[in-house]
């Protein structure tokens, strides 16, 4: 089972990059996840501002340039585990050496879940 | 089961290792050390539910377990015991009083998991039996799920661990992560197990069947541990490539009910580009090492070969066959030779592979192997013989124990009558 963990560190933009002791502080919990043999990928990610949106109305794309108001409620960074269990995934993270934040625990989708047709259609577009 | 038991599994399938690690190299004893962390377990499903999980588990397990060992010793320290096993004890205790779990440098408690793998898959056990022990101390696997994994009574599984654990005990085997020469002497027996596990799973990994998925990912788990721990072995990147980009095709390799489907046939859009980029990574990493590549670095390499083709025909087989003539050189194995004919026959023609196979159709290994004449079979169509092409199917077919694949080889001779 895989699991996606979204950190949303709750901090304006001003205070986005972290200081040495928090990256210290975080690459031993890195280090703890891989050693465990759980951990895929991660990564950080720059601020909101350095980035955009995208948003549909109608089928119409529209984009927006940052800053946005609500930059408390932007996903920071993010782990992709791999765990044995729902709870097993949530020990992990509220092993992470967080302060004010929160990670959202997501279970990612295992292809055969699908239906045939819809397993069909994921890959139809695929000419190898 | 409850949310807090299942919390507390989820716990315990975390530091089951590291603690039965730490309690091996104070007690030199993997089954007794397994003992102590079991009564661990016992005290936190009796507290844990209504304390509340506490902030550092691992160490209050360990604080636990000791505070048994030390209670257990001295109340059987009252019978007749014999004088080598009070010394051993003594020495135990020694060791528990003085150790200090939560200042243990990861180092450490590195070193502890590291011994616990090499004691688990130590050469002197069974193969099934460093299998089920692994899975037991290692992946913290019950001995129910053990046996469903492979197939076998509980009574089978739960008596490999009784004798694999006295096994160890009678034969004194210290507790250490061996170094030098016998480390690369006792490398394989670990990396063998790890590879086992994987192909257990990956050999029966049809539709919806998770114990033989989650079986691939403990694999998985173990080989990345392994990678992380001993850095420095070019063969422990060489196997966890190897396994990554087996894995890469596990939605790939089975049809709508079942059926196999072979690496040129798959969906390549259904391999896992994830996976792929982590095996072509620790192949790498094992490629930079000093010294050539060896068996599992190879196959990783042959199949890296495979998974950077985005189509089946823009495949390297001069590339393969050269990596096959390498394996050959170090395993002499029928079966890597077979593969080697396929890889031939694909890079310079069905000649060259059917003349590597009149080479090797002596081998008693080979003898009543189906794969032999439908190897032929295959490269005789190619080379234009359908006459011959048929007959080798046939034969295959009466070979095969798998009603599916005599099915599909009949119908290829019938194709060609």
């Amino acid at each position: 089972m895989r699991f996606m963990m979204f950190m949303y560190p709750g901090i304006e933009e001003k205070d986005w990059n972290p200081t040495a002791e928090d990256v210290a502080a975080m690459s031993r919990y890195n280090e703890e996840l891989r050693k465990a043999g759980m951990l895929l990928s991660l990564d950080g990610l720059r601020p909101p501002s350095d980035g955009g949106v995208v948003s549909f109305e109608d089928g119409e794309a529209t984009i927006t340039d940052g800053p946005f108001a609500e930059a408390k409620e932007v996903v920071g960074g993010y782990w992709l585990i791999q765990a044995r269990s729902k709870e097993e995934a949530l020990e992990w993270a509220s092993r992470c050496p967080g302060e004010n934040c929160r990670i959202e625990v997501r279970q990612v989708f295992e292809m055969e879940e699908f239906p045939q047709d819809v397993q069909d259609a994921l890959h139809e577009n695929f000419n190898g | 089961m409850t949310d807090a038991t299942r919390a507390i599994e989820a716990v315990w399938r975390i530091e089951s290792a590291r603690l039965v690690a730490g309690l091996a190299r104070m007690v030199q004893d993997v089954g007794l050390a397994e003992d102590l962390a079991q009564d661990a377990l016992v005290a936190a499903l009796e507290k844990w539910p209504a304390s509340g999980v506490p902030d550092n588990p691992g160490a209050w397990l360990m604080a636990t377990a000791k505070n048994r060992a030390i209670d257990r010793m001295r109340r059987e320290a009252t019978f007749q015991r014999k004088e080598e096993e009070i010394a051993r004890e003594t020495g135990a205790l020694f060791a528990m009083e003085r150790s200090d779990f939560e200042a243990a440098a990861d180092d450490e408690i590195g070193d502890d998991l590291l011994a616990l793998i090499f004691t688990c898959c130590h050469p002197l056990l069974a193969r099934e039996a460093r299998v089920a022990l692994t899975l037991r101390l290692l992946g913290g696997l019950t001995t129910p799920e053990i046996a469903r994994a492979f197939l076998v009574s509980e009574a089978t599984v739960a008596q490999r661990l009784v004798r694999a654990k006295k096994t160890l005990r009678e034969a004194r085997v210290p507790f250490e992560v061996p170094r030098g020469a016998e480390l690369t002497e006792r490398l394989p027996s670990v990396l063998e197990v790890v590879y086992l596990v994987f192909n257990e799973g990956y050999a029966a990994s049809a539709g919806m069947d998770w114990v033989r998925r989650d079986l691939c990912e403990e694999a998985l788990r173990l080989g990345r541990i392994l990678a992380a721990l001993a850095p420095r072995e070019p063969e422990v990147h060489g196997l966890i490539a190897l396994l990554e980009i087996q894995a890469s095709r596990l939605n790939a390799r089975h049809g709508p009910n079942g059926e196999p489907i072979l690496l040129p046939d798959q969906n390549r859009g259904r391999w896992d580009p994830l996976l792929i980029v982590r095996g072509l990574r620790a192949l790498e990493r094992a490629e930079e090492l000093p010294g050539p590549l060896g068996p599992y670095g190879l196959q990783a390499a042959i199949a890296a070969c495979h998974a950077r083709a985005i189509r089946a025909e823009e495949t390297d087989w001069i590339k393969i066959a050269a990596l096959y003539d390498a394996l050959t050189q170090i395993s002499h194995s029928p079966i890597v030779e077979l593969n080697r004919a396929v890889a031939l026959g694909m890079a310079f023609g069905p000649e060259a592979g059917l003349a590597l196979l009149d080479e090797i159709s002596d081998e008693k290994q080979l003898a009543n192997n189906h794969l032999l004449p439908s190897v032929r079979g295959d490269l005789l169509q190619k080379a234009n013989r359908p006459e011959a092409a048929a007959t080798e199917f046939k034969r295959a077919a009466e070979l095969t124990q798998n009603a599916q694949e005599q099915q599909l080889l009949l119908e290829r001779a019938e194709a060609l009558d």
